[in-house]
């Protein structure tokens, strides 16, 4: 079959999705896994040890494709909301809503390994640091987007309200981003720059690109679940959801 | 339209006016939550001068985040909200006009009682200047920002803390600038970069906010 004798459109029913997410969440979720095992491998045992950071350095393989992630995701969803506004499809809210739990996690997966890393290494859990102030207030943007769409009780209206907040979130960001780090040089002059990264080793490099993409299969896979739980649990007065469950 | 948007400037101002203590609540919080703090951290004159654009930026942002919920709240308990959204007028002009008269009742006081507070914390004449100064440019949009916030929590459960969950974190460049400029005053820096930056940002969202918080009033009302 090609690719335009598809109907893609199709997929935009959650009737059709659902069969479809089932299949490739467990796809996903194994290649996340093989990526996620060989990065480790890479991670902890092929890359060499920093001259100057020691082993603390490693963190880093886990820091950075979770900050990634914390940031993409945050991007995907809000765009997964304006197609929802805009087509007023009902999979792309729950598409949004079900991206918005793994990106808080992952933020802070990245605020954790963060102060874990800056405790050896600059002597604090915290910096007041440009990039640690926008990480943590993401943090809030997502917290604050879940709570939104759980206090509202009929769903529509939840998705909506939840679409509206993730866009409005996502053009404040980058201004949120740069005040910060205006305030930045303000208060504290030039203190420790994260800007200039040290020429990292080929390998270390590579390691962190395959976990950065065991991230994203984990993230797809993640999502897909949990969108079938939502398709789950809004449909399940449909016909063809009874129909399903009867024939399973 | 013009006419129509002058009334509806006018009911919201009197009916501010007739019913005073919420306006007026909002203004003793944020005289009595700046009075709090030499009494929490100490009243040697160098420590207030340090803090006090701080203190008193973030006491604002407070202040004017409680009186956010009577922006539409009101309204829609009594069935008004619905007859302004039916106006032949456009509903970002009616947001814009509603965000206006709340802006003259909750930040325009703040920022006429700002330099007297400023006194309390020991603030320089120019620095005083700069901290009205980056107030009247930025209460606005604290009152911009947060009429979509007042929007999509209108009528939910607990949408008082959700508001301010909702609203702090964008909150956070107006904090920044606005501070930031009377702070780089009191040091001998000049404030007009931030304040500069917060007139560009009053300007994105005067184009901007009443948009998404008439998009977000049409989700709530739906």
């Amino acid at each position: 079959m090609g690719f335009s004798t598809i109907h893609w459109y199709r997929y935009a029913s959650p009737q059709a999705f659902y069969p479809l997410a089932g299949t490739l969440a467990p796809l996903f979720l194994a290649i996340a896994m093989g990526l996620g095992l060989i990065g480790l491998f890479i991670a902890f045992f092929v890359a060499p040890t920093d001259f100057q950071q020691g082993e603390a350095y490693r963190i880093i393989f886990i820091h950075v494709p979770a900050a990634w992630m914390s940031m993409f995701i945050y991007l995907v969803m809000a765009c997964w909301g304006a197609v929802g506004l805009a087509l007023n499809a009902r999979l792309s809210f729950m598409m949004a809503q079900a991206l918005a739990p793994t990106g808080a996690m992952f933020t802070l997966v990245a605020l954790v390994t963060g102060a874990l890393w800056g405790k050896p290494m600059w002597g604090a859990w915290w910096v007041w640091d440009a990039r640690l102030t926008s990480e943590l207030i993401l943090l809030f943007l997502y917290l604050g987007a879940m709570a939104l769409h759980s206090a509202v009780d009929e769903p529509r209206r939840a998705d909506k309200a939840f679409a509206v907040f993730a866009l409005v979130g996502a053009i404040n960001v980058p201004i949120i981003y740069f005040s910060v780090k205006w305030w930045n040089t303000l208060h504290q002059g030039a203190s420790i720059s994260l800007t200039k990264a040290p020429a990292m080793a080929a390998v270390m490099l590579w390691g962190m690109l395959i976990l950065a993409l065991a991230c994203w299969a984990y993230s797809i896979g993640a999502a897909m679940l949990r969108v079938r739980c939502i398709i789950a649990e809004r449909e399940r007065e449909a016909s063809w959801m009874n129909e399903m469950r009867e024939a399973e | 339209m013009n006419a129509m948007l002058r009334c509806l400037l006018w009911r919201d101002l009197q009916l501010v006016v007739r019913r005073k203590s919420d306006a007026v609540a909002a203004l003793f919080f944020f005289i009595i939550a700046t009075s709090l703090f030499p009494l929490g951290v100490g009243s040697e004159p160098a420590l207030l001068r340090a803090v006090g654009p701080g203190v008193l930026w973030v006491a604002a942002l407070l202040s004017a985040m409680l009186s956010l919920n009577r922006l539409f709240a009101a309204d829609h308990a009594d069935g008004s909200l619905e007859q302004l959204v039916l106006m032949p007028v456009p509903l970002t002009l009616t947001v814009a006009v509603k965000t206006l008269a709340h802006w003259l009742t909750s930040g325009l006081p703040l920022v006429l009682l700002a330099p007297l507070l400023g006194l309390q914390f020991d603030l320089a004449g120019d620095a005083l200047a700069v901290l009205t100064l980056s107030l009247l440019l930025g209460t606005p949009l604290l009152s911009l920002i947060g009429a979509i916030g007042a929007a999509l929590t209108l009528g939910v459960r607990g949408g008082g803390v959700l508001l301010a969950v909702l609203v702090l974190p964008l909150y956070i460049p107006v904090l920044i600038f606005g501070a930031g400029a009377v702070s780089a005053c009191a040091h001998g820096m000049s404030p007009w970069g931030g304040l500069s930056l917060l007139g560009a940002l009053l300007v994105l969202g005067v184009v901007f906010a009443p948009f998404a918080a008439a998009a977000a009033l049409r989700v709530s009302l739906e």
